[in-house]
C-alpha cells in the first residue's frame, strides 16, 4: 500500500492503495466516481477512457503509480456546471446512446480527438474511436455526433 | 422467454380487464391497473390478473409513472410512459418515472422476447385513459357541469363553454375519492390515433442527460454502505468443481478478507443457479482480483473435460445424414426428391457458439438485513431473480427485494439470474453487503451461449423452374438442456424461431431436427435460433435464385406466393410457435412480408450498377411478429476485407410508439448482426472456452460496422410489435448474399472467413 495524491477534474485527492491499482479502480472504488466504466480490464473496449493531460487513456490498464501529477479528467469533469460540453450536447442532439454504458468512454475519446483535430475526416474518426466498443451498435450516431460537435 | 422457450403449453388467456382506484394517502390519485397477461412468460394461471402499472399524480400535478420493465437501451423506460401520458393528456415535461422492484403486482416484468410494447400498448393506453376520465369527472362535479363539456388537455381539464380550467394537481385529490364507473374499466374512451402527440413521435430517452454526463446508475454502480467486493474463480469446464484449493498467497494480498467455496448446480447447470467456485472477498475490486489471481486450485473437470466444439460440430454434420424427427411436413417429400427430372441443390451450414458480450459484465449488489435480502442488479427479469435468490437463501419471496438498475446491455444474458444468486449467497456467507463483479474473462468463459449448430437444406426445382421441394434439417443443443439434461432436441419454440414458420408456397416440405447433446450452458442471444436458422434459409433462398436464374428479390417474392394468411396446419406441435401469441391474434400475413420487400427494393434502388467488388444482397423475415426486409451492400477488396457502405431496412412493426427508438434498434441490430456474421465465435477445446476477452471474442468496431443504415418504417395501424430482435435475423443472409454477389464465394459457415 502507498499514498498517492492525484488531480481529478481539478481537485486533489489522496488515496492509500496498492501500487499497481489501475486508475479505474481508484476513481471508482476510492473516489466513488462511477461515470468511468469497467468493461474488459485489458484496454480492449474503451469503457474506462479518461483524459490524462488531455490525452485519451484506458484507465483500467494505467497503474496509479505512473499517474503522478498529471491532470486527470473524467466524464464528470466535462460539463461546466449545468452547461454540457459541446460533445455531450451533440450526443444528446443525435440521441446517440442506447444502453449508454460505453458512452462516457466514447465521449472521452471523442473530446480528446476533437481537441487535437478540430475537423476530423471519417478515417480520422474511425482511427480515434476504434478502441471503443459499443455492443448496442451506436457507431453511426457517434460518428454523426462527432461531426456535429466539430462544428460547435 | 424462459417459460415460453422451455414449455410449449397452450395457456388459457383470460381477457377480462379490471381496474381499481384507491386513495394514495392525501397525496392524490393512485391508479392501479389489472390487466390480463397475454400468454408470455407467466406460467401461473392464478397470477393472470395482476396489477402491472401504478400511475400517481400528486397535488402539485406531478405525474409519476412506474417503469416496471428493464431498460437495456431499447428505451422502454421512456416508451411505455409515453403511451400512458398520451391517453392521460399529460404534459410530458411533468412526467417522471420510478423503476419498479420485482413483484407480480406489476404483471409481467420479463424484459425479453421483444414484447414490452406488444404486451403493454393497450393496457398502458387504458391506464392513461381511465385516469384521464376520472380527472374529467372530478372537474365536472366541481363545476356542476355536464361531463361531455369537460375535456382534459395538456395537464388541465378545461370547461368548454366557459373556458374554466382546473389543473391535474387540483383535481388529483377529488379524483381519488371517486368510485370508478364500470364502463371506465371495460371500455375506457381511447383517443383517436390521429390526435396522438407522443405516440409515433421521436422522443428523447428520459435517461439521456444522465447517460451523457456519467450520472446514470447501472448495476456496477449501485452501492450500499460498507459493501465488500467479491469475485469468483469458477471451474473452466461446465460441470467441474474444485478438488482442493490453497489460499495462502491470496490471503497475503492487502485487502483480501475471506476465501471460501460456493456450490454450483453441477449438471445440468440450470439457468438460475451459480456455477460454483472459489470466492475471494476483499475491501476493494483490485484486491479481490489480485487475490483471485493468487489462488491455486486443483479441479475435477467432470464429464465435459474433453469437450471440443470443432469435433461436436463435425459430429452434428454427420448426424444430418440420418433421418430426423419431423417437426413440420406436407406434400410428397420423398417422391419430389427422388424424381430425377427435378434439379436438386443442397448446402450444409455451420454457425458457432456466440457470447452476449454486454459491455457491462454480470454484476450485482446484495445486502441482508433484518431478515430481508436487498438486491441491486442489472436484471432483465427481476421476478425470476427474486425467486432464485429466495430459493438459494431459503427465504420467503417477499423478503427478497430486487431493485432494477439500468442495464449496460442485456441481449438475453441478464435474464438469467445466476450472478444475482452469487451475490446473495456470498452476502449471507460473509455477513457483509457484497458487490459481486464478473471480469470480462469470467463473462467470455462462463456465459449462457447461443448454441452451436449444423443444418442442411435441400431444394428441388422442377423443369418448369418452380421450387417444388424444401427439406431442412437442423441440429443444435437446446436451451432446454441447460435445465434438463434429458432434452436432446430443440423445443417447439426453438423450432419456431425461424425454421417452422417458413412462409414459402412450396408443395413438398419437410423440417426435421436431430439430436444434439449439450456440454455447456446454452441460453438465448438476441433473436435466438433465428440467428442460425435464418442464416441458412436466407442463404439457400439466394442459391435458389441463382439456380433458377432469377433476380434474388423477384425469387423471394415468387417463393412467397399469393397473399395469404398462413395456418401452419402441417406443424407437428400443438400449434406453430408464434412468439407466445395465437395466430388469430397475430396472424402471419404474407402480404405484409411482400410489402416490406417491395419497399426495400424501391428504397435501395435494388439492382443498381455497382463497381467491381461491390454488391447488394437481400433477405426478408418475420420474427417476433415484426416483418423486416433488409438489403446490405458490401465492398470486398482484393485481400478479402469486407466493408459495409450501406444497409436498408423496411419494417412493419404495426403502430410505432417512439419512432427514434425503433430506428435506433434497427441501427444497433445491424451492427450486432455484423458481429455475428463477421467477427464473433466461441470455441471449446478440452472443455474450456478458448477466447478470453475482447481480443479473442471479437465484436464489430466502428470501421467494420455499416457506414450508413437507413430504416424505412411502414405506416400501419396494426397492433404494435417489438423491434429489439427482428433487425438481426435477415441482416446475416442479406450480407452473405451480397458477399456472394461481390466475390462468387458462397458463405456456408459463420463467422465469414473469405480466406478459408
Amino acid at each position: 500500500m502507498a499514498a498517492y495524491t492525484i488531480n481529478v477534474n481539478g481537485k486533489e485527492h489522496t488515496v492509500d492503495v496498492l501500487e499497481d491499482t489501475p486508475l479505474l479502480w481508484v476513481i471508482r472504488d476510492e473516489l466513488q466516481m462511477k461515470g468511468t466504466k469497467f468493461g474488459c480490464g485489458k484496454a480492449l473496449c474503451g469503457a474506462c477512457t479518461v483524459h490524462l493531460d488531455g490525452t485519451a487513456v484506458r484507465s483500467c490498464s494505467l497503474p496509479i503509480s505512473v499517474v503522478a501529477d498529471s491532470e486527470i479528467t473524467t466524464i464528470e469533469g466535462l460539463a461546466s456546471g449545468d452547461r454540457l460540453h459541446p460533445v455531450q450536447e451533440a450526443w444528446a442532439e443525435h440521441n446517440v446512446p442506447q444502453c449508454g454504458y460505453c458512452q462516457p468512454g466514447q465521449i472521452m475519446s471523442a473530446t480528446a480527438l476533437l481537441s487535437q483535430n478540430s475537423s476530423p475526416s471519417d478515417d480520422d474518426i474511425d482511427a480515434a474511436m476504434s478502441g471503443n466498443l459499443c455492443r448496442c451498435g451506436t457507431y453511426t450516431r457517434i460518428k454523426a455526433a462527432i461531426k456535429t460537435a466539430a462544428k460547435k | 422467454m424462459i417459460s415460453t422457450l422451455l414449455a410449449n403449453k397452450n395457456k388459457k388467456v383470460n381477457r377480462r380487464d379490471f381496474l381499481k382506484v384507491s386513495s394514495l394517502g392525501t397525496t392524490g390519485l393512485m391508479l392501479s391497473m389489472y390487466i390480463p397477461v397475454l400468454g408470455c412468460g407467466n406460467d401461473n394461471p392464478s397470477a393472470a390478473f395482476t396489477p402491472n402499472v401504478y400511475l400517481e399524480i400528486n397535488e402539485k400535478g406531478d405525474v409519476t409513472i412506474i417503469a416496471h420493465r428493464s431498460d437495456m437501451g431499447q428505451g422502454v423506460r421512456t416508451s411505455l410512459p409515453m403511451i400512458v401520458a398520451e391517453e392521460l393528456e399529460a404534459d410530458w415535461s411533468r412526467v417522471s418515472i420510478r423503476q419498479a422492484i420485482g413483484n407480480e403486482k406489476y404483471g409481467d416484468q420479463n424484459t425479453d422476447g421483444s414484447y414490452s410494447i406488444r404486451m403493454f400498448y393497450e393496457p398502458m393506453r387504458k391506464a392513461g385513459a381511465t385516469a384521464r376520465m376520472l380527472l374529467e369527472k372530478a372537474a365536472s362535479e366541481q363545476w356542476n357541469a355536464p361531463l361531455s363539456e369537460c375535456k382534459a388537455q395538456n395537464h388541465l381539464v378545461v370547461h368548454d363553454p366557459s373556458g374554466k380550467k382546473l389543473s391535474f394537481g387540483e383535481l388529483a385529490l377529488p379524483a381519488s375519492k371517486l368510485s370508478i364507473p364500470d364502463n371506465y374499466v371495460t371500455e375506457p374512451k381511447l383517443k383517436n390515433p390521429k390526435d396522438f402527440k407522443y405516440i409515433g413521435s421521436e422522443t428523447q430517452m428520459l435517461d439521456l442527460q444522465d447517460i451523457v454526463t456519467g450520472k446514470a446508475i447501472y448495476g456496477i454502480d449501485a452501492s450500499t454502505e460498507n459493501a465488500k467486493v467479491a469475485v469468483i474463480m469458477r471451474c473452466p469446464v461446465v460441470g467441474g468443481k474444485a478438488r482442493s484449493f490453497n489460499y495462502t498467497e491470496a490471503r497475503k494480498i492487502n485487502g483480501v478478507l475471506e476465501v471460501f467455496e460456493i456450490e454450483g448446480a453441477g449438471i445440468p447447470p440450470q439457468l438460475n443457479k451459480p456455477l460454483g467456485g472459489i470466492v475471494v472477498v476483499a475491501n476493494n475490486t483490485w484486491a479481490a482480483m489480485k487475490g483471485r489471481d493468487a489462488l491455486s486450485v486443483t479441479w475435477d473437470f467432470g464429464p465435459n473435460a474433453d469437450y471440443d466444439s470443432v469435433q461436436h460440430q463435425d459430429a452434428l454434420i454427420k448426424e444430418l445424414g440420418k433421418k430426423g424427427t419431423a417437426r413440420r411436413e406436407h406434400g410428397m417429400v420423398k417422391r419430389t426428391f427422388d424424381n430425377s427430372n427435378n434439379k436438386i441443390i443442397e448446402t450444409t451450414y455451420r454457425a458457432p457458439y456466440y457470447a452476449h458480450g454486454t459491455i457491462e459484465p454480470p454484476c450485482a449488489t446484495s445486502k441482508i438485513e433484518n431478515g430481508k435480502c436487498h438486491i441491486w442488479a442489472p436484471t432483465q427479469h427481476p421476478q425470476f431473480a427474486r425467486d432464485a435468490v429466495a430459493d438459494a437463501l431459503g427465504m420467503e419471496k417477499n423478503d427478497v427485494i430486487v431493485n432494477v438498475t439500468l442495464l449496460g446491455g442485456g441481449f438475453g444474458r441478464k435474464s438469467k439470474p445466476d450472478y444475482v444468486v452469487e451475490a446473495a449467497v456470498i452476502a449471507k456467507e460473509t455477513g457483509h453487503p457484497i458487490r459481486l463483479l464478473w471480469t470480462r474473462e469470467d463473462d467470455v468463459h462462463h456465459d449462457f451461449y447461443h448454441a452451436i449448430s449444423a443444418q442442411n437444406i435441400k431444394v428441388a426445382i422442377n423443369k418448369n423452374n418452380k421450387v417444388v421441394g424444401w427439406y431442412h434439417k437442423t441440429a443444435f443443443p437446446s436451451i432446454g438442456a441447460t435445465s434438463d439434461a434429458s432434452v436432446i432436441e430443440p423445443t417447439d419454440a426453438e423450432m419456431g424461431l425461424g425454421a417452422a414458420g417458413l412462409p414459402y408456397d412450396i408443395p413438398a416440405l419437410c423440417l426435421e431436427s436431430l439430436p444434439a447433446q449439450s456440454s455447456t450452458r446454452i441460453g438465448w442471444v438476441r433473436s435466438v435460433s433465428n440467428i442460425h436458422h435464418v442464416f441458412a434459409i436466407g442463404s439457400m433462398v439466394d442459391a435458389i435464385a441463382l439456380a433458377r436464374n432469377m433476380d434474388p428479390a423477384e425469387n423471394l417474392l415468387d417463393l412467397l406466393g399469393t397473399d395469404r394468411s398462413l395456418q401452419f396446419e402441417d406443424v407437428k406441435a400443438e400449434a406453430v410457435w408464434n412468439y407466445g401469441e395465437k395466430l388469430e391474434d397475430f396472424p402471419f400475413e404474407t402480404a405484409r412480408l411482400r410489402k416490406v420487400i417491395e419497399e426495400v427494393v424501391k428504397k435501395t434502388d435494388w439492382g443498381k450498377s455497382l463497381p467491381k467488388g461491390r454488391a447488394q444482397g437481400i433477405f426478408a423475415h418475420r420474427s417476433f411478429l415484426t416483418y423486416v426486409a433488409c438489403v446490405v451492400e458490401v465492398e470486398v477488396d482484393s485481400s478479402g476485407n469486407i466493408t459495409i457502405p450501406e444497409v436498408h431496412y423496411a419494417v412493419d412493426c404495426g403502430v410505432v410508439v417512439n419512432r427514434d427508438r425503433v430506428v435506433s434498434q434497427f441501427e444497433g441490430g445491424a451492427i450486432f448482426a455484423t458481429s455475428l456474421a463477421l467477427n464473433s465465435e466461441i470455441t471449446y477445446k478440452n472443455g474450456r472456452v478458448q477466447q478470453n476477452n475482447f481480443d479473442g471474442y471479437q465484436m464489430a468496431r466502428m470501421p467494420q460496422s455499416p457506414q450508413n443504415i437507413y430504416v424505412h418504417i411502414m405506416e400501419s395501424d396494426e397492433k404494435p410489435t417489438g423491434v429489439g430482435e427482428p433487425p438481426v435475423p435477415p441482416f446475416i443472409p442479406a450480407l452473405c448474399n451480397a458477399i456472394f454477389k461481390a466475390t462468387g464465394q458462397r458463405v456456408t459457415q459463420l463467422p465469414v472467413d473469405l480466406n478459408n
